[in-house]
């Protein structure tokens, strides 16, 4: 056990941290009642990381230049969703890649495939499902990671898993949630889509799917890297990096997003929207689904969205469908992945990743009034 | 010296393999920089996550576009 200490020291200082919170947490609830935690997390969700004082400031600031009028008409509306939408968005990204790229740069590519090899059976697609969140990932990245891992006896199953989850779920967008939907819904929309992830995968495994590879996949030889290990300053250096880059490639998409969020706020009647994807129209996680899966968006720039059809009154299970089917399907990441796979898996493949986020869909909006 | 550039998919590669012909430029290195595009030849390095650097033969780098200065330093290291 004092070696296991010895061994994992930061993560042992993490899971302390942790059990800390929980427990003061805990502790604040018994003394206080829960009405209390739950405003002690609201607080932090709205407040600090939702930033709504900065959506106040920007309200004053607007009012005082264009004149009360125009604050409350649609184009203040609209001009101040905008500004606050884009603020906070951007900066809660910068912030969030830098930790989420210092976490990553433990965890490459080449060293979660070590990892993964040592597990069989369920749980190394659930590892599997918890590794595709923490390591780094781009469209390019797919197809050597899926050979990579083919050739070092990763079985079809637990690869599906990593590829499903790994665009899905990010740590980055379990804070973004938060800081919009609150607590409860970002860790649900984390949960789900790891359950999906695991389940996907395994149902690609065990149909027979998995076996549909192009053969050059299997053709080599399984080749382990022998990583030489960095630097703190390195890692420091590598999350720069990498602000500044998803920073570069992603202002665009978010621009857009927060442009299509304000429309949606401000110049959609709210009953087109609620007869379209309101709670009350059956179709309306299919529409989502069906919408959401062509296009591929980074998940930065499907949030302002979401928050604008969530303030409209559409039904969580709805906005969870658009938001994962925008980030775990396009079109771009099938094309590469059809140079890997025989066309069988693919469809296999993308079947179970629409009907499960279509399950996922009409299961939250059922259980909507939890999140309200 | 031989230094191979992996990885042909993004632009980071693209920009990875430019940076790697100006730092061995200006190393005074006269073999030229290979780019390697081939998904076959990149794994036989063992590499996942491209853009990634080889010299003489040893990956020094992958998963990350490096800057002229920062391959240069690289390369020096190893002459």
């Amino acid at each position: 056990m004092s070696n296991w200490f010895k061994k994992h020291k930061k993560l042992a200082i993490f899971l302390g941290i942790l059990f800390a919170i929980i427990f003061i947490n805990a502790f604040i609830g018994l003394i206080f009642g829960w009405e209390v935690v739950k405003d002690i997390f609201n607080f932090f969700s709205y407040q600090v990381l939702g930033m709504q004082w900065l959506n106040s400031l920007i309200g004053f600031a607007l009012g005082g230049i264009f004149g009360n009028d125009f604050l409350i008409s649609r184009w203040g509306l609209s001009l101040q969703f905008f500004i606050y939408d884009t603020i906070k968005i951007m900066f809660l990204l910068c912030l969030l890649i830098f930790i989420i790229s210092y976490i990553q740069s433990y965890f490459p590519p080449e060293r979660t495939k070590k990892i993964l090899s040592k597990f069989t059976g369920i749980k190394a697609n659930i590892v599997g499902a918890l590794l595709g969140t923490v390591t780094p990932f781009c469209s390019c990245s797919s197809i050597p990671i899926f050979i990579g891992f083919t050739r070092a006896g990763i079985s079809s199953g637990v690869t599906f898993s990593f590829l499903i989850s790994s665009p899905l779920v990010d740590l980055g967008a379990l804070i973004l949630l938060a800081s919009i939907f609150g607590f409860p819904f970002a860790i649900a929309y984390v949960f789900v889509g790891l359950v999906l992830a695991v389940i996907g995968g395994t149902f690609i495994e065990k149909s027979g799917a998995g076996k549909y590879v192009e053969d050059f996949v299997t053709a080599g030889s399984n080749v382990d890297l022998q990583q030489e290990t960095i630097t703190k300053k390195e890692r420091i250096t590598y999350a720069k990096e990498q602000v500044y880059n998803t920073l570069k490639k992603v202002w665009l998409f978010i621009l857009i997003g927060v442009l299509i969020g304000s429309i949606i706020h401000n110049w959609i009647p709210t009953e087109w929207i609620q007869s379209i994807l309101g709670i009350n129209n059956p179709f309306s996680v299919l529409i989502a689904t069906v919408v959401g899966t062509p296009i591929y968006a980074d998940i930065f720039g499907t949030i302002p969205v979401a928050e604008a059809l969530f303030s409209k009154g559409v039904g969580v299970g709805t906005i969870l469908s658009f938001m994962m089917s925008v980030t775990a399907l396009s079109v771009p990441s099938l094309i590469m992945l059809r140079k890997a796979i025989k066309p069988r898996l693919l469809w296999t493949f993308i079947g179970i990743v629409v009907l499960g986020i279509i399950i996922i869909g009409y299961l939250f909006n059922a259980l909507n009034f939890l999140f309200i | 010296m031989k230094i191979l550039a992996l990885g042909g998919c993004c632009n980071k590669s693209i920009q990875n393999y430019e940076n790697a012909v100006y730092a061995a430029h200006n190393c005074g290195i006269k073999e030229a920089v290979e780019h390697i595009k081939d998904i076959n030849q990149i794994m036989s390095y063992g590499v996942m996550f491209t853009p990634a650097l080889v010299i003489d033969g040893k990956v020094v780098s992958t998963g990350r576009l490096l800057t002229v200065t920062q391959i240069e330093k690289l390369i020096k290291d190893r002459m």
